[in-house]
């Protein structure tokens, strides 16, 4: 009896304009739409800006025919390609260089990163002094720096450095031979791809018996025979399909072959020794964070010492050090938007640079620069976010 | 009849807000911050360069003084606002410059759909080639294969592109941003060729370690007819930068300069009179003082006084006059008259 007439008196539900509730579904509506309308002032106004002024707008623009040369394209371009195929060539320009560069600054960054830690002094103060050097140098400056030094080192290409006739480096680039595939050729892949697979099977066997047994298995060694020995094995068969076409010296400059040009050497050496420098201390705090008494007691088990890093304290700093790694990774596919300062052809400076100066579309050519930087970025953090998922910590 | 009120009164409101969209003319507007904002290159000796002594000099520059000379009677009374190739159009779009004077070619695209109006032309122009002349190259027809620095987002790329295809000839275009380092790398021995206007080849010869080891080969490809430049939707102040280069022009074909116009301001002939104001409603027609055209002889000098303190054979770059000689004197410079 009691508890009924307990529950009519509670407190009577207050009406809808004081309930907590609704008031702030309320204030959150009102703040969108502030937000939405705001967003749709600023396009009308920008819209009625162009009109009056009689300043062309919209997407038409990208099936117009280009009408300027590029120096390198990893895609078929000339010069009578649209600007949508121009905005091609300097997309895949910036994701060529900025994941040759993020590799190549992983490598330094572990490299260093784990000198600096080294009981040998010297190696220790190289380590230091590299990152304390690098880290606090404008990287636009070290862009002009590599670009010239680059530049001034190297000879003509009537005095180019060959090697065998076969490279050639000059300073207008580092001239090889490029492979034409002949017909036949795509036995190799096809051998090339079984054989990845059959490592991924391999290894997934492997790691089943040792759990089971306890028995390793030299996976390492097996895997580099498969990699190596297959698509070997399809070329003797096919015979080698494949041609290969040299750089010859014709008139100015080298024809044929494949070219690296200075511009692009540039700006990935300036790109990955920067961003180096500061994955460098990134590895060091994630192998600090790993208690000692982690090594003590992996040396305790009789284990050696490059077992106990590749073992024991990498996989724990690891958890450590991903999540900063990913905002580097991040800076420096940003940062090869300067190479705009040194001719390489990326994305701004071809399609923010030269597109929007053919065009005048300066709104449309923006935006979509900043969308395609947005992309690649977030696609960074969502495969980096998915790998510190799969390292994390897993409790039992 | 409150509602029928109620309903026209909105309809007015609405009205006026959009009459408040449009902006203030480009004249009251300079007129009221007390300066001409004045877009030019960021270092092109004889056209706009900041010299040693701190100041913007150049025939592009002269422009620029002579606009403010017009409007304020004060050619000091300008500002200066260096842009890159890049960024030039959008400034004056956006109305950050009041006025674009910086070696700007006269071209349909960017007179129709970049909403800009090129309000005649300072200087005819031509696109030309530098090489060392250790290369041995004689004619640009024997440039096949060459590797060529040049700016992006010009003419200059797109002239290039047309040239070689059109003689049938490869090519590899390295295109920077700023001129300074275009310079750089080619005299680094980046590029065989070097290309932009020919007038900037002489001008930025000077900049190079030797420049005695380069020329510039005989070829030239393109017309480039710069001017200075105002935006879509303000005729008069359109009129205005058009009117002050046809001053500077008028005076030089008349003869009156900086040193005589003091006497010529009591000439008999009737356009000179027309001229410097002293017949005529040239300046009233403008919305300007009816000395305007005085004050741009007088403090910054006639057409012929511009190109010979900047560009001519007196100066480093050693240009002749050629096409940008007056109509009288066997070139193509021709300002409709004063009347």
């Amino acid at each position: 009896m009691s508890t009924n007439h307990d529950i009519s008196t509670a407190p009577a539900k207050p009406p809808i304009w004081n309930d907590p509730v609704y008031r702030g579904i309320f204030f959150q509506v009102l703040v969108l739409g502030a937000v939405v309308l705001f967003g749709l002032y600023i396009f009308n106004n920008t819209a009625e800006n162009l009109e009056r002024q009689g300043i062309a707008s919209g997407f038409g623009f990208m099936n117009t025919t280009a009408g300027f040369g590029i120096i390198t394209h990893l895609v078929e371009y000339t010069e009578e390609s649209s600007y949508g195929r121009a905005f091609l060539v300097g997309l895949l320009n910036t994701l060529l260089v900025s994941a040759v560069g993020v590799v190549l600054a992983t490598l330094i960054g572990l490299l260093v990163g784990i000198a600096r830690l080294s009981k040998n002094l010297l190696v220790s103060g190289i380590a230091t002094v590299y990152i304390e050097v690098i880290r606090n140098i404008p990287l636009l400056l070290q862009i002009f720096f590599w670009y010239f030094a680059v530049l001034r080192s190297v000879p003509a290409p009537k005095n180019s450095i060959a090697l065998l006739d076969t490279f050639f480096l000059n300073n207008r680039g580092l001239y090889s031979p490029a492979p034409m595939p002949q017909p036949g050729f795509m036995w190799i892949v096809i051998a090339l791809i079984v054989a990845i697979v059959g490592i991924i099977i391999m290894r997934n066997w492997a790691h089943k018996r040792q759990e089971r047994t306890g028995q390793p298995f030299h996976t390492f060694y097996v895997s580099l025979a498969i990699l190596i020995g297959l698509p070997a094995l399809a070329a003797i068969i096919t015979g080698l399909p494949l041609a290969w076409e040299y750089p010859v010296l014709k008139g100015f400059n080298f024809q044929g072959g494949l070219v690296m040009i200075p511009e692009f050497v540039a700006l990935l050496l300036a790109l990955s020794i920067y961003t180096g420098a500061f994955i460098a201390e990134i590895v060091r705090a994630g192998i600090l964070s790993v208690s000692h008494g982690q090594t003590e007691a992996a040396s305790a088990l009789g284990l050696r010492n490059n077992i106990t890093l590749r073992l024991v304290v990498l996989p724990q700093a690891l958890r450590v050090i991903i999540p900063p790694l990913t905002s580097q990774y991040l800076n420096l596919v940003k940062n090869s938007s300067l190479a705009a300062a040194i001719a390489y052809p990326e994305l701004v400076s071809i399609f923010a640079g030269t597109v929007l100066n053919q065009t005048g579309q300066a709104v449309e050519v923006i935006l979509i620069t900043m969308g395609v930087y947005l992309t690649i970025s977030l696609t960074i953090s969502l495969f980096m976010n998915w790998y510190n998922k799969k390292m994390a910590l897993v409790e039992r | 009849m409150m509602k029928r009120s109620a309903i026209a009164f909105s309809a007015i409101t609405a009205t006026m807000a959009t009459a408040g969209v449009v902006q203030a003319t480009t004249l009251e507007d300079v007129k009221a911050k007390g300066f001409v904002q004045c877009g030019v290159s960021q270092g092109l000796p004889g056209f706009s360069n900041f010299d040693d002594k701190g100041n913007w000099t150049g025939v592009d520059v002269d422009v620029c003084r002579a606009v403010a000379a017009a409007v304020f009677g004060d050619a000091t009374k300008v500002k200066y606002t260096p842009l890159s190739a890049k960024e030039r159009f959008t400034a004056l779009q956006s109305g950050e410059i009041d006025v674009l004077s910086r070696n700007t070619t006269w071209t349909q695209t960017r007179d129709t759909a970049l909403g800009l109006n090129f309000t005649g032309v300072n200087y005819y122009d031509g696109q030309g080639f530098m090489v060392r002349k250790d290369l041995g190259v004689k004619s640009a027809l024997e440039l096949s294969g060459a590797a060529v620095c040049t700016n992006t987002g010009t003419t200059t790329e797109l002239n290039l592109a047309d040239y070689f295809r059109a003689n049938s000839m490869d090519y590899k275009v390295v295109a920077f941003e700023k001129a300074d380092e275009v310079v750089a790398a080619y005299d680094a021995g980046r590029c065989d060729v070097y290309t932009t206007d020919q007038s900037g080849l002489y001008a930025q010869r000077i900049k190079l370690k030797e420049p005695d080891a380069h020329m510039v080969l005989p070829e030239v490809i393109s017309k480039e007819p710069l001017g200075p430049v105002t935006r879509h939707g303000d005729d008069e102040w359109f009129d205005i930068v058009k009117w002050t280069l046809n001053c500077m022009l008028n005076s030089e074909e008349m003869g009156v300069t900086s040193a005589n116009v003091g006497d010529m301001a009591g000439s008999d002939n009737p356009g000179i009179k027309r001229l410097l104001g002293s017949e005529g409603d040239a300046g009233k027609n403008l919305g300007l003082d009816p000395g305007w055209c005085e004050a741009i002889v007088t403090q910054v000098g006639n057409y012929g006084e511009s190109f010979a303190a900047n560009l001519g054979p007196e100066t480093p770059l050693k240009i002749e006059r050629g096409l940008n000689a007056l109509w009288t004197q066997g070139g193509i410079q021709y300002a409709p008259p004063i009347r």
